[in-house]
């Protein structure tokens, strides 16, 4: 495993040597937004430009590491999530950021959700739900609210939508966050804290379609006559009842940091085991290792 | 058995003839009991043993698909030449309760053996095709080390009686179960040990013939190794460097992973286990994008969950190592057998035009040596490379050549120096070949390269312009045309020019190439081909097959809808060749040497039309 390396010395780079091609987003989407903090945090944070690594599933939000002059991949509908862990484990020098659709992460990948988050997987991931599948042009998704006219529920969706806060806390992730791409200073400080989280760490962002679903989050934003409501001063953040309190809590609910504890990553434990076995095996080369295998085979 | 011919004079092995010591050049031995009993040990150990002395062994064996007891068997055939196959019939039949009596009595050869634990199993007394020999196993077991052995230790006392049988070397194989079962406690050797010498000290020869293998005809001095085929691919992959690799247990696949999964951490690397075989490729596709090469693997219905992400391997021209070790299907199919029915979705599966390499491993030696050809043409050709191997293989334990482990061991860990200016991941050079810059790599002009499973340009950006997409297309075939190009030559097993050619490929090497020399001794002209590339495939098939007036593919999968099995209907199609016929079988079981050429001897009744 390639090694945490020291940031060379160079200078520093400016939001505009992030910018890639330009979004082929409907103009108004919510994406545009979570973008332009993206690139914003990396030009406050810089880090190794080379190191930057956006990776993502399929739909509109999953476009996202084309528009970002930084190493990226575009995987598969629902496979991001296990993509980005194979990439977090082998390489912790690498910052690794994922991003998608509520699609992509709870309805098609909803059981790689669940697993890279009891796994504490180092990650940050950026859900951008719009509360409908975007790219194949406004069909239920799993966030849909009861009664969202598609065109796979022309009468209004009947199945009971999931609620990602809930989701997230049950599976395990170690920092769970909600915010609004209308509200840019919020979603920043929610990056920030989410970057800096040694461990899972999942931002669901409220991000709308103005194509498909206009309007749906209108109740949160001030601009457009809605309460953006914070989660509370003095909720305990380590407490998983009082996040799931949050979580049920009716539309549009609180915005901020719902739960966050330290536990183990399983970079962090894999590394262990890596060293213990090495100083087992007294460090042995490969070739000295599978000799003494295969001299108890012979 | 092949008794030999130069060996003492005594009568041929039938029911009547006086009991001996006799000399032997091979002996085919099955056990049959459950599962827990601990066959598959007695067996090992006496694949170590044949290992470690002159002898060559090859095993089959076959474990229930459920695991909390049932039928089992073990089958050995030890030898002092070549052992090529695990041995039509039996020679020797061990049969531990009467159901294995009942399912394995006819596979034992007329004239044959049957050592029955008389405890358990009534054989019918009337039957004069064999010698039956009633032991109490059961009772002398417990006799030898108490009571509540009674389910266990019964496989010691059979291996402590087919070693007084046989003439084994018994020091050897008491220095190897004290190294088995190091580590246990003291009671535990002291029951194996006094088992074992119980079955020792039984006075097999005043019930049963007694055998002596004649020494071996000048063997190579190399050091041997013994080992199944999954351990072959396991260790394989350690050898080429290896070091990320992710998969879901799945029978007869687990043994791999979880050979890697305790290694790979000495070796400073990560196998992970996931949540299911989708998330098992994302994951190896993820590490071979960071710059470790990856692997993953599965049997059967675990390769049709992975199909998607093939496809995206393909597209994105992304490395990564695939290993099938299948078995019978489609859908859960026969978990614990063989069969050869996943060539076409190892060649063909993923939606769209998606090529890609696939090598199928011969034996348990070149499971190891394959897997190491897999990582390097999977990472010289930036594209994903199959290792089709299948349950035979993996539970086989044969002999073979201690590797050269200070020459093979290979480095491939990213290197990440800067790249560009002007680097493009997808230039549509000669080769075709895409040379990606994992994330970590700096790029000099500033421009940083995204990897997709979306059409894309040279550069990795998405593009569905017509040219560009037959362009890329192209391009992506291109570069197995050039890998077929330098593959080496394909090789005839036996004359060039002749009559019939058997065709094969994975685990029925051994049989096809015993079938070629029973028939050239009967006078047949009959040589054999088998492929280790299945795509792209070899150069100079052409030319082997224009030698002959037959070519006969020999395969453990169903003959289609047109009378051709997987790997018939792709030379079909490459060669358009009608004189291409099919010999298959569907019984979940290895290719025996007579039904290879009983297939033969009927396909060659009904003439090329
Ligand atoms: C295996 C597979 N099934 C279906 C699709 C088609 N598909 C692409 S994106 C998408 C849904 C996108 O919705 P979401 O994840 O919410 O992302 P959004 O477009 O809304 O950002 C679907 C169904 C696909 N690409 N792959
Ligand atoms: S369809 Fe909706 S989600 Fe997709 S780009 Fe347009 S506005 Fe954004
Ligand atoms: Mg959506």
């Amino acid at each position: 495993m390639i090694a945490e390396a020291n940031a060379p010395v160079r200078p520093k780079y400016t939001k505009k040597e992030l910018v890639a091609d330009h979004p082929t987003w409907c103009p108004g989407c919510g994406d545009f937004s979570i973008l332009s903090i993206y690139f914003k945090m990396m030009e406050k944070r810089q880090i190794p430009h080379e190191s930057i690594t956006s990776i993502a599933g399929i739909g509109c939000s999953s476009r996202f590491p084309y528009f970002v002059n930084a190493h990226g991949a575009h995987f598969l509908h629902g496979r991001g999530v296990p993509f980005a862990t194979g990439v977090s484990l082998i390489r912790p020098d690498l910052h690794v950021f994922m991003f998608g659709g509520d699609g992509d992460a709870f309805s098609i990948g909803g059981n790689h959700l669940n697993h890279a988050a009891r796994k504490n997987i180092k990650m940050t991931y950026v859900i951008m739900d719009n509360f409908v599948y975007g790219l194949t042009k406004k069909q239920t998704s799993p966030t849909s609210p009861l009664g969202f006219k598609s065109k796979t529920d022309p009468w209004g969706a009947i199945d009971q939508p999931i609620n990602p806060m809930k989701q997230l806390i049950a599976g395990g992730a170690t920092f769970i966050a909600r915010s609004h791409s209308h509200l840019p200073n919020h979603v920043m400080e929610m990056f920030e804290a989410a970057m800096d989280h040694d461990g899972f760490s999942v931002i669901e962002v409220l991000s709308e379609c103005t194509e498909f679903y206009p309007g749906a989050f209108d109740a949160a934003n001030p601009r457009k006559g809605g309460v953006f409501t914070l989660v509370p001063k003095d909720h305990d953040v380590t407490d998983e009842v009082a996040a799931y309190k949050l979580a049920m809590e009716s539309f549009p609910g609180t915005f901020g940091v719902y739960y966050k504890v330290s536990r183990p990553t399983k970079n962090a434990l894999e590394a262990n085991l890596i060293r213990e076995a090495k100083s087992k095996a007294n460090n042995a080369s490969p070739a000295e290792l599978l000799q003494k295998t295969f001299d108890r085979f012979a | 058995m092949i008794e030999n011919p130069t060996g003492s004079s005594v009568a041929p092995n039938g029911v009547n003839a006086a009991l001996a010591k006799k000399n032997i050049q091979d002996v085919v031995i099955r056990f049959a009991g459950n599962s827990q009993d601990g066959i598959q040990s007695i067996g090992g150990f006496l694949a170590r043993l044949g290992g470690r002395t002159e002898k060559d062994v090859m095993t089959y064996m076959t474990i229930p698909a459920t695991i909390s007891g049932g039928p089992s068997i073990f089958q050995v055939r030890l030898g002092t030449g070549d052992v090529l196959s695990a041995g039509d019939d039996v020679d020797i039949l061990v049969a531990f309760y009467q159901h294995s009596f009942n399912d394995h009595i006819n596979s034992l050869r007329d004239g044959g053996v049957l050592l029955y634990d008389s405890d358990n199993v009534q054989p019918d007394p009337n039957q004069k095709r064999y010698r039956a020999v009633g032991i109490p196993i059961t009772s002398m077991t417990v006799e030898a080390i108490g009571g509540t052995a009674k389910d266990k230790g019964k496989n010691m006392f059979v291996l402590g009686l087919v070693a007084r049988m046989f003439d084994l070397d018994v020091p050897k194989l008491e220095t190897m179960l004290q190294g088995y079962y190091k580590g246990k406690n003291e009671d535990v050797i002291r029951s194996v040990l006094g088992a074992f010498h119980a079955g020792y000290g039984y006075d097999v020869g005043k019930v049963a013939d007694t055998f002596q293998f004649t020494p071996a005809i000048a063997k190579s001095e190399t050091k041997k190794v013994v080992t199944d085929g999954n351990q072959a691919i396991a260790y394989g992959a350690l050898v080429a460097g290896v070091r990320f690799g992710a998969g879901y247990p799945i029978t007869p696949w687990s043994s791999i992973m979880e050979i890697l999964r305790v290694e790979l951490p000495k070796y400073g690397g990560i196998f992970v286990q996931t949540e299911d075989e989708l998330a098992a490729i994302a994951m190896a596709c993820g590490g071979s994008y960071a710059g470790y090469l990856s692997l993953t693997g599965t049997s059967g219905p675990g390769i049709s969950l992975k199909s998607e992400a093939i496809g995206w391997a393909i597209m994105a021209e992304m490395p990564v190592v695939i290993i099938d070790v299948s078995r019978g299907g489609p859908s859960t199919g026969l978990p614990t057998n063989v069969e050869q029915s996943d060539l076409n979705i190892c060649v063909y599966g993923s939606h769209g035009d998606a090529p890609r390499i696939v090598l199928a491993p011969a034996s348990v030696e070149d499971c190891f040596y394959t897997t190491i050809e897999a990582v390097n043409l999977a990472r010289e050709y930036s594209c994903p490379a199959f290792v089709v191997s299948d349950q035979a293989l993996a539970t086989r334990v044969e002999t073979w050549d201690m590797p050269d482990f200070a020459k093979l061991c290979q480095n491939i860990d990213p290197k990440l120096e800067p790249r560009g200016p002007n680097y493009k991941p997808y230039e549509n050079t000669a080769d075709g070949i895409a040379r990606h810059a994992p994330p970590g790599t700096r790029m000099l002009d500033g421009k940083y390269p995204i990897v997709t499973g979306l059409e894309h340009d040279e550069s990795g950006h998405p593009a569905s312009r017509p040219a560009n997409h037959v362009m890329m297309t192209t391009k992506r075939r291109r570069k197995l045309q050039v890998l077929a190009a330098k593959l080496p030559k394909a090789q005839v097993f036996g004359p060039p020019e002749g009559n019939v050619l058997l065709v094969g490929w994975g685990s029925t090497e051994g049989p096809i190439r015993e079938a070629v020399e029973r028939a050239r001794a009967a006078g047949e002209s009959v040589s054999s081909l088998h492929l280790r590339y299945i795509s792209p495939l070899q150069p100079g098939i052409e030319e082997i097959f224009d030698g002959f007036n037959h070519v006969f593919v020999v395969e453990i999968n169903d003959e289609g809808l047109y009378g051709l099995g997987q790997l018939a209907m792709l030379l079909r199609a490459r060669f358009a060749d009608k004189k291409i016929r099919g010999i298959n079988k569907t019984d979940g079981l290895p290719f025996k040497v007579r039904e290879i050429l009983a297939g033969m001897n009927e396909k060659l009744k009904t003439p090329v039309q």
